[in-house]
């Protein structure tokens, strides 16, 4: 019954199910993607009738003051997300883990908007928040300190629409890596708190800096790693913040937002739109890596 | 001095977290606000935050207004979000009990090759996705919309995580009943492994729910939009009432924060479990 075969056997009965569609659904778009890659692949999905075009359009791609610009954006967009997620979430995480009592309460509330979506967030967003012509919480209370109305989705100069995007993103996302943290402190020896305490260490900011934040680095490397990696993928906010009926704004496009509208937009450029996907591809992989290194992952804590 | 100072400190930290818990539900009271009011009181010069009238007829209105097709898209969500929970539950935790539990001598290179698929994140395969669904005859099908997303590495991890953890002795028993893989795995893991279940299927729900570019490729015609595409199409209509978008809205997770607040403690169990930060 338990035999080596038999066990080989049961093992992809149990795992091939997964294997095959993961395969065929990530696997395989990926390997096609290179391919389709170099062909001028217009409003068609097959290579077979279009043009070998070797890495021509990978060449178009590098060289596309777009889609350097929108990588730019996404660039601009990490510095803003990544630093104000990670404060924000371990700042609600220690107090939040502080609290004597409601804790439980506290917790669902800045948890609660990870259920919430960027649809609808941006609709919350953009036509109640931040509206920026009559009416909108930002103007209304702004107006009581005698400020002027602020148009803030289509402020360039300066970039307003930059306090938008950041802010959805922030109330979105925020709980869930706080539920990180709080996980990560719950692991640390309250035995590290009393020697620090014998030890002279003031509460606070001291503890803080010498026994809980280190004690947090594999947590710390984690999400840093996941917030790099979701903003790579930003496409639902800016897309639903600032498209509208006329269409979509150049400035402020992320590399996911400008491919979809390479790939799927008026012009159907396949090829174009696969090159500029394994170019992400690949600039997420290196960063992964390099991240992952420098931050020592996978090393087992010392 | 030292006492003061800590009291104040503390007094300091409870005005912050009220204060930002507060901030971080208004939008939530925004939606309801708008919602209920009046479309002046959306849209006045005067704007106040609390409305002068309550309008609750909006809340039938929306589902009567022709434009906006909401019933079916809460239909098609529902229903994707139903069969890709089941599908995830059922493809993942099985291969995550293989990895955890069947000795095969590939099985590292099996489970390197599921999570390498973590790092290349699934938004950058959507062209090709796209070019796939669409040679199978996929779009704006529900076979589209679902089964491309069904295999969720994430998932498959925590499954994994949590079976090598999960006590042998079980297992063991059933073995010397002369149970198999099979039968073990669904008389004695699977009953025994609920609280895993109910947090992989609480964050594929919501997953699926609010998925937004998958469904807005592959759902081009309007009998197949989802409530996320729905919603996101009435943000640049013309001919629509600010009113019925924010009912809209918040229709469009009312399901979602009940299912959330029930069982949001399996959620952080398995957040907590999963050892992603190990």
């Amino acid at each position: 019954m338990f035999g080596p075969q038999r066990r080989n056997l049961w093992f992809w009965v149990f795992v091939g199910p997964f294997a095959i569609g993961l395969g065929l659904f990530t696997y395989v778009p990926l390997v096609w993607s290179v391919y389709l890659s170099f062909f001028d692949a217009h409003n068609t999905v097959s290579p077979a009738g279009s043009d070998f075009v070797g890495l021509g359009n990978y060449a178009a791609m590098l060289s596309d003051p777009a889609f350097l610009g929108s990588l730019g954006t996404f660039a601009l967009f990490t510095v803003f997300i990544v630093p104000a997620t990670y404060a924000l979430s371990l700042a609600l995480a220690l107090m939040v883990n502080r609290l004597r009592c409601a804790q439980a309460f506290f917790r669902s509330v800045f948890f609660l908007p990870t259920a919430c979506s960027y649809v609808v967030a941006s609709v919350i967003w953009k036509l109640s928040v931040f509206n920026g012509v009559r009416f909108g919480l930002a103007n209304t209370v702004l107006g009581w300190f005698g400020a002027d109305q602020t148009a803030w989705l289509s402020t360039t100069h300066p970039p307003w629409y930059w306090l938008v995007l950041v802010t959805v993103r922030l109330w979105l996302q925020a709980g869930f890596y706080m539920i990180l943290f709080l996980a990560g402190l719950q692991r640390i020896s309250p035995q590290l708190y009393e020697a620090a305490a014998m030890d002279g260490a003031r509460p606070g900011w001291q503890v803080f800096r010498y026994i809980t934040f280190p004690q947090l680095r594999a947590t710390s490397v984690a999400v840093v790693l996941l917030l790099v990696i979701n903003a790579f993928q930003a496409f639902d906010e800016f897309y639903n913040l600032l498209s509208d009926a006329r269409g979509y704004p150049p400035y402020a496009r992320p590399p996911l937002v400008y491919l979809y509208y390479t790939a799927l937009g008026q012009d159907q450029n396949l090829g174009l739109g696969s090159a500029g996907a394994v170019i992400l591809a690949l600039i997420i992989a290196v960063a992964t890596v390099v991240q992952a290194r420098w931050f020592g992952l996978g090393r087992k804590e010392e | 001095m030292h006492d003061a100072l800590t009291r104040a400190g503390r007094a300091l930290r409870v005005v912050t977290v009220i204060t930002l818990a507060l901030l971080f539900l208004i939008p939530f009271y925004l939606l309801v606000r708008n919602g209920l009011a009046t479309e002046r009181e959306i849209t006045a010069p005067d704007w106040t935050f609390f409305p002068h009238e309550l309008q609750w007829s909006n809340l039938t209105e929306v589902f009567r207004d022709p434009n906006l097709p909401l019933g079916r898209a809460l239909l098609n969500s529902t229903l994707i979000a139903v069969s890709t929970t089941i599908g995830t539950v059922v493809t993942a935790s099985l291969a995550g009990y293989g990895l955890a539990r069947i000795p095969y001598r590939h099985a590292n290179v099996v489970f390197y090759a599921i999570l390498g698929t973590l790092m290349v994140p699934a938004a950058v395969t959507f062209v090709p996705s796209f070019v796939l669904v669409s040679t199978l005859g996929w779009i704006s099908t529900l076979r589209g919309l679902v089964i491309p997303t069904l295999f969720s590495a994430f998932a498959c991890f925590i499954f994994r995580q949590y079976f090598l953890g999960f006590p042998k002795e079980l297992e063991d028993a059933a073995r010397v009943d002369g149970l198999g893989y099979w039968r073990t795995y669904w008389r004695i893991v699977v009953p025994n492994a609920r609280p895993v279940f109910a947090a992989v299927a609480t964050i594929v729900f919501i997953g699926a729910w609010n998925a937004f570019l998958w469904p807005l490729v592959i759902g081009q015609d309007q009998e197949a939009w989802t409530v996320q595409v729905a919603l996101s199409t009435f943000t640049t209509a013309q001919n629509l009432n600010l009113h019925e978008l924010f009912v809209a809205a918040a229709v469009s997770i009312a399901p979602l924060v009940v299912v959330f607040l029930l069982l949001q403690r399996y959620i952080v169990a398995g957040v907590e479990r999963s050892g992603i930060d190990d």
